[in-house]
C-alpha cells in the first residue's frame, strides 16, 4: 500500500534541513492546486545509518543511500504557526491534512522554543489523523542545560513524541519507524481536554450540535466544533448548518465571550498557551541562571542602533565584492577558459569527423557559441547565491528585514519586500518567486512589480562588455551608476505607485526573529544545487532554444535560401522594422535593435547576439572595433546600457511573474510600462547627455 | 489612556491585558501568543525607531509600533 505522510510545522523549525534528511535528492517541487505557494514531495528514505549517512552535496548523496523506501510519499506542507483561515498557507496545509487524508502527519517542533511550536500541535491533534512529533533541536536544548522530560511530554500531548536532530540526523530512524507505526496501525492522538470550567461546556455544547454534519463532511467534530467557536467563517459554511443550530451557537458563544470577558477568538488561543504552560511547567527542567543567548549577544552589535545600518551595508558590499570583483571574476575567467577550449575541442572533433559545413556551423557558431556565453555565466550566479542563502539560513537576513521595515514602509512596502529585492540583484526569477514569503497580495505584486529594478546577474555580461569596450577606465563608476541608477527607478517608480495601483498600507509586520544558527552544508549545498540545476535548465532550453533561432533567423532569408549580408537575413529585417524606434536614443542600428529583441528571450543572449551579428567572437578585440561601429559614440553605448537595466525581464522572469502575480493582465501591464519607462529614460540619458558632451 | 505595548521602552515589561485589531491580524497576534496575561517584554527597537522586538515565551517577535499600540496592558 502506497503511503502519504505530511511534513508540518513552524518557520524556522528545522522543518526543510528535516525534509531534506528524510527525502535525500528525490523531490519533486511544484504549486498547491490553486495558489502560489510551493508544494514539495519526496521520497522517503530508509534511516538504517543514522549520523553519517548524509553528508555533501545531493549528487554524492545518492549512490551511498540508494536504499529508498518506495512506499512513503512526503509531502512538505508550508511553515504555519496556527491552523487560522487568514493565510493561503494554513488553509493549503489545514485542507490538505482534512481532505487528502494523509496516513500520518510528523510535526516537527522546535525544542528550543516549545511553548508556540506546540500551539500547533494542539491544533494538529484535534485533526484525528496519527500525529507524530519530531522535537527537534534536542542537542541545543541540552547545551543551553535544559531539560525535557520527553515521555512526560508525550503522555501530556497524547501522541508519540520522538527527540531528533535534524542537523546531524539523529533520532531519525525512530521517527520513520513512529511514523510508519502511527499509519499502519492508524494510532489517532489521544483526546485533549485543553479548556476548562465554561469553554469547555461551551465546546462539547457546539461537539454535540454539529457532530453529525462534521462527521457527513469528513471533519473531526472537536476540529469543526473549536473552528467554530473560534470563529472560522470557512468552517461555519462547509458545514452548511441550518439557521437554528448557527442561531443556537451564536448564543453559547456570546453567553462565553460574556463570562470570560475576552471575545471569541482570544478564548480558545488562551485555552490552547494556558493548557501548553502547564504542560511545560510539568516536562521541562529549564537550567538556572541561564546565561543571555547567544543571539542577544551577537545582536546587541549587528543592530546596535549606530552599527546597524553600516554594518548591513558592508555585509551587502561584501558580497558584491566577492561576486564581483577579483575573486569572482577570477574563477568566472577560469570557468570560461575551460568553456573555450571545450568548445574548440569539439570544433576540432566535428572537422577531423568530416561533419557537414552547415552542421558544424550551426553547432559551432549557433548552439556552442551561444550556450557558452551563458555558461560562463554560472560561477557568478552560483556564487551570488551561496553568499546570499549563507545570510538567510544564518538568521541575518530577517534581521535586515527588521532593519528595512521602516524605510521600505516610506515607500509602502515592508520590510520583507526588501529580501527578494535583494535576490533580485542575482536573478529576478527566484526573486519574484522570494515575494512569496508576503501574505497580503499587494505587498507581493508592489514587491515584484519592483523586482526587475534591481540589475539582475545576467546583465552582468553586457556591463562588463560595454565598460571594456567604451569606458575601460571608468568600470566601477558605470557599474555603480547602473546599480544605483536600477534602485532609484524602483524608488521614483514606488512612491508613483503607491499613490495610483496600491492605495492602502502595508500588510503587518509581525515576524519571528530567529536564533541566529549555523548554516549547514547540506542544506546550503541543497539550495545551490537547485539554483544551478534551474539555470542550467533554462541554459539548455529557453536559452538554447533561443541562440539557434537567432542563428537560424541571420543566416537565412524569408525565402528560406543563405543570406549573403545580414540585412537580408529575417533578423536583420526585423530588426531594421524596429531599429527606428531605438533612433531617438542613438542607436538605432540594426544589430542593437535585434540584440534588443534577442535580450528579452534571456539578457546573456544580449552580448551573444552582438557577437553573432558582428561575426566575430564575444570578448576579442574585432568585437570591440565592431561594437563601436554598432554604437556611434560613448553616449549611445551608455543610452544602451540604461535602455538594457530598465525594459521588461526575460521571458523566464515574466512567467515567473504572471505567476506569482496571479493575473496575466497586471505583469503584462507591468513589464510594459517597465519599457516604456526604459525608453524614456535611455531618451532622457542621450537627449540631455548631448548637450554636455559632443 | 490604558497603557499599550507601544508605550514600553527597550528592557521594560508588562502584562496583556487585553488583544485589540480586527480578523487577520487580531488572529495572527494571538496565535503568536499575545494573549491575555502573557508577561512580555521589549527586546530592541530597529535602528529608525520601528518596528519593535517583542520577548514572549522564551523567543523573539518583531512587531510595527502601529500594531502594538493595539495590545493594552494590565496595569502594574
Amino acid at each position: 500500500m502506497q503511503y502519504v505522510f505530511a511534513l508540518a510545522g513552524n518557520q524556522n523549525s528545522g522543518k526543510t534541513t528535516l525534509f531534506n534528511r528524510l527525502t535525500g535528492s528525490n523531490q519533486h517541487v511544484g504549486n498547491w492546486p490553486g495558489v502560489t505557494v510551493e508544494q514539495k514531495t519526496g521520497t522517503l528514505l530508509h534511516h538504517h545509518h543514522g549520523k553519517s549517512a548524509h553528508v555533501g552535496p545531493p549528487m554524492l548523496r545518492r549512490n551511498r543511500e540508494a536504499e529508498e523506501n518506495n512506499d512513503v510519499q512526503l509531502v512538505d506542507l508550508p511553515g504555519i504557526y496556527s491552523l487560522s483561515p487568514y493565510t493561503m498557507e494554513e488553509v493549503v496545509s489545514r485542507d490538505f491534512i482534512t481532505l487528502q487524508k494523509p496516513n500520518a502527519v510528523i510535526n516537527i517542533v522546535d525544542a528550543t522554543n516549545l511553548e508556540r511550536n506546540l500551539y500547533l500541535t494542539l491544533q494538529l491533534a484535534e485533526l484525528e489523523t496519527p500525529l507524530v512529533v519530531a522535537l527537534n533541536m534536542m542537542d541545543e536544548v541540552n547545551k543551553q542545560g535544559d531539560a525535557i522530560d520527553v515521555n512526560s511530554l508525550s503522555e501530556a500531548l497524547g501522541v508519540p513524541v520522538v527527540p531528533i536532530c535534524a542537523r546531524n540526523g539523529d533520532g531519525l530512524d525512530e521517527l520513520v519507524r513512529q511514523s510508519m507505526m502511527a499509519a499502519e496501525k492508524h494510532i489517532l492522538p489521544g483526546k485533549l481536554d485543553i479548556c476548562s470550567g465554561d469553554t469547555h461546556e461551551a465546546l462539547h455544547a457546539i461537539i454535540h450540535l454539529i457532530e453529525d454534519k462534521a462527521r457527513a463532511k469528513g471533519l473531526s467534530p472537536r476540529y469543526a466544533g473549536t473552528k467554530l467557536l473560534e470563529g472560522d467563517e470557512k468552517i461555519e459554511r462547509l458545514l452548511e448548518l441550518d439557521e437554528g443550530t448557527l442561531h443556537i451557537i451564536g448564543e453559547i458563544i456570546a453567553r462565553l465571550e460574556k463570562q470570560a470577558g475576552m471575545e471569541r477568538a482570544a478564548i480558545m488561543a488562551d485555552a490552547r498557551y494556558t493548557f501548553l504552560d502547564g504542560v511545560i511547567k510539568k516536562c521541562v527542567v529549564k537550567a538556572q541562571n541561564a546565561p543571555e543567548s547567544p543571539s542577544a549577544r551577537i545582536d546587541r552589535v549587528l543592530m546596535h542602533r549606530a552599527l546597524a545600518f553600516p554594518i548591513f551595508l558592508l555585509m551587502m558590499l561584501l558580497v558584491f565584492f566577492i561576486t564581483f570583483g577579483p575573486f569572482g571574476t577570477w574563477i568566472a575567467d577560469g570557468f570560461a577558459a575551460l568553456i573555450k577550449q571545450g568548445i574548440s575541442l569539439i570544433d576540432r572533433g566535428l572537422t577531423a569527423a568530416n561533419t557537414a559545413p552547415w552542421v558544424q556551423a550551426l553547432l559551432v557558431d549557433g548552439v556552442l557559441a551561444g550556450v557558452g556565453a551563458v555558461l560562463e555565466f554560472l560561477p557568478t550566479i552560483v556564487l551570488l547565491f551561496l553568499l546570499l542563502s549563507i545570510l538567510e539560513d544564518s538568521g541575518y537576513m530577517a534581521r535586515a528585514a527588521f532593519l528595512m521595515d521602516k524605510p521600505m514602509r516610506k515607500l509602502g512596502l515592508n520590510g520583507r519586500s526588501f529580501i527578494p529585492m535583494i535576490m533580485g540583484f542575482g536573478c529576478t526569477v527566484p526573486a519574484v518567486m522570494g515575494a512569496r514569503s508576503m501574505q497580503s497580495q499587494r505587498d507581493r505584486r508592489f514587491t515584484i512589480m519592483l523586482t526587475p529594478f534591481m540589475s539582475c546577474g545576467a546583465k552582468v555580461p553586457i556591463y562588463a562588455l560595454f565598460t571594456r569596450a567604451f569606458f575601460p577606465e571608468q568600470g566601477v563608476l558605470v557599474m555603480c551608476c547602473l546599480y544605483l541608477g536600477g534602485m532609484l527607478m524602483a524608488v521614483i517608480s514606488a512612491s508613483v505607485l503607491k499613490k495610483t495601483v496600491f492605495h492602502g498600507d502595508a500588510a503587518p509586520f509581525i515576524m519571528e526573529l530567529p536564533a541566529y544558527r549555523l548554516p549547514t552544508l547540506a542544506n546550503v549545498g541543497r539550495q545551490l544545487w537547485d539554483k544551478a540545476k534551474d539555470f542550467l535548465q533554462r541554459a539548455f532550453t529557453i536559452i538554447l532554444a533561443a541562440t539557434v533561432v537567432v542563428w537560424f533567423l541571420q543566416t537565412y532569408t524569408f525565402r528560406l535560401t543563405l543570406a549573403d549580408t545580414m540585412e537580408e537575413s529575417m533578423l536583420g529585417v526585423i530588426g531594421g522594422f524596429i531599429a527606428p524606434v531605438f533612433r531617438p536614443l542613438g542607436f538605432g542600428s540594426v544589430s542593437a535593435a535585434t540584440a534588443v529583441i534577442t535580450g528579452v528571450i534571456a539578457k546573456e543572449s544580449v552580448v551573444s547576439t552582438l557577437a553573432v551579428l558582428s561575426g566575430t567572437e564575444v570578448g576579442s578585440s574585432q568585437m570591440m572595433a565592431a561594437l563601436h561601429g554598432i554604437f556611434p559614440s560613448n553616449l549611445a553605448a551608455a543610452s544602451f546600457l540604461t535602455f538594457v537595466l530598465l525594459y521588461m525581464p526575460c521571458v523566464a522572469a515574466f512567467a515567473a511573474m504572471r505567476r506569482e502575480m496571479q493575473g496575466r493582465g497586471i505583469a503584462l501591464a507591468s513589464v510594459c510600462c517597465q519599457t516604456a519607462l526604459a525608453w524614456l529614460t535611455a531618451l532622457l540619458v542621450y537627449q540631455i547627455g548631448g548637450l554636455f558632451v559632443f | 489612556m490604558a497603557k499599550t505595548l507601544a508605550d514600553l521602552m527597550p528592557g521594560e515589561g508588562g502584562t496583556v491585558a487585553y488583544v485589540g485589531g480586527e480578523g487577520a491580524l487580531h488572529r495572527h497576534i494571538l496565535d503568536m501568543g499575545l494573549t491575555p496575561r502573557t508577561r512580555v517584554k521589549v527586546g530592541k527597537l530597529a535602528p529608525m525607531g520601528d518596528p519593535m522586538e517583542i520577548l514572549l515565551r522564551g523567543y523573539s517577535l518583531t512587531l510595527r509600533k502601529a500594531d502594538a499600540a493595539e495590545i493594552i496592558l494590565e496595569e502594574e
